[in-house]
């Protein structure tokens, strides 16, 4: 079964970037992994479309995990979460986890094979 | 709903938002991340920008639309809130509403903007002007909606934030007005204006 997919929702796209290339350096290509940042304008902020493409771009069998930054990331990747097919929104979990070591945490369970629940409550595991 | 209702409604809204967008704007510096009326002059102005295609949808199609709209270009946390609103509204209306079936509306779309937002009232949060404006509106009909919504959006100064970026200041967010109440006001007092004349 493929490893559960990473997805990185910052408010700034060098944040979502930055953190994305932690990521990789950690894990190479043995999870897929999207980043989005930064509003429509290429402004701060979070953006649904972009992270409906992001998760899109993640996208794996064993599920995707969603690491987020403050609460508009939070809210609008549920609201995006949402809009996508039922069959799928079983299968995401958004992490209650800080962004840059949830993500690395998160990333470095999944490279070994572990289920979605699994990787979530280890990046959960940084906010006890 | 005729065409030229909804026409005046949307552009009303929109040309609301675009006037009182740097007011918005400087209520979320203070206590948030001075986005909001940025933020919401970008989601009407698509919006009205779709007038024309707008106004030919029944009535729960074009607020279904809107709130599509809003949730994809407002961003920020309010974006999904008032989409959620939008579609909350969608939902549970028909095409020539009553007052009290646009009441009962609004109160089901309020619940999912709470569990949107994970909120209640009190938080210092649009909700603070939504569930009093419909409360009003379930006791006593919509007239002076507008009023009500100004003077609840008034309530929120002495609030300390318990939702949102603003809650990040705790007793430092009491003395300001909730940026998201006063947009609900500013647009529960517009489109009541534009529905009684």
């Amino acid at each position: 079964m493929a490893n559960v997919g990473i997805v990185i929702v910052s408010h700034s796209a060098k944040i979502a970037e930055g953190a994305a290339d932690m990521v990789r350096q950690m894990v190479g290509e043995s999870v897929p992994l999207a980043f989005t940042g930064g509003n429509s304008d290429g402004g701060l902020g979070t953006d649904v479309g972009q992270i409906m493409a992001a998760i899109e771009a993640a996208w794996s069998e064993a599920g995707v995990a969603i690491l987020v930054d403050l609460g508009g990331a939070e809210t609008n990747s549920e609201m995006a979460v949402e809009m996508l097919d039922e069959a799928r929104q079983k299968r995401i979990a958004i992490c209650n986890a800080p962004i840059v070591e949830g993500a690395v945490i998160a990333a470095t369970e999944a490279s070994g094979g572990s289920p979605l629940d699994i990787v979530k409550q280890m990046a959960e595991e940084l906010y006890p | 709903m005729d065409r030229e209702t909804k026409r005046a409604l949307i552009e009303a809204a929109s040309a609301a938002i675009a006037a009182h967008a740097d007011e918005l704007t400087t209520l979320d510096q203070a206590i948030g991340d001075g986005d909001h009326g940025h933020n919401m002059k970008r989601g009407f102005e698509a919006v009205a920008a779709d007038v024309a295609s707008l106004v030919e949808r029944p009535l729960p199609d074009m607020l279904k639309t809107i709130g599509t709209q809003l949730v994809m270009k407002v961003g920020g946390a309010s974006g999904p809130l008032y989409g959620t609103l939008f579609m909350g509204l969608a939902k549970e209306i028909s095409d020539n509403p009553t007052s009290e079936e646009a009441c009962r509306a609004l109160e089901k779309a309020i619940e999912a903007v709470k569990a949107r937002g994970k909120s209640e009232t009190g938080q210092k949060t649009l909700l603070d002007v939504l569930v009093p404006v419909q409360a009003a509106w379930a006791s006593h009909g919509p007239k002076g909606l507008g009023e009500i919504a100004k003077i609840a959006a008034e309530k929120t100064v002495p609030m300390k934030a318990i939702r949102g970026r603003a809650s990040f200041l705790g007793d430092r967010s009491i003395g300001h007005m909730d940026p998201g109440a006063r947009s609900s006001s500013l647009l529960i007092a517009t489109l009541a204006d534009v529905l009684e004349s």
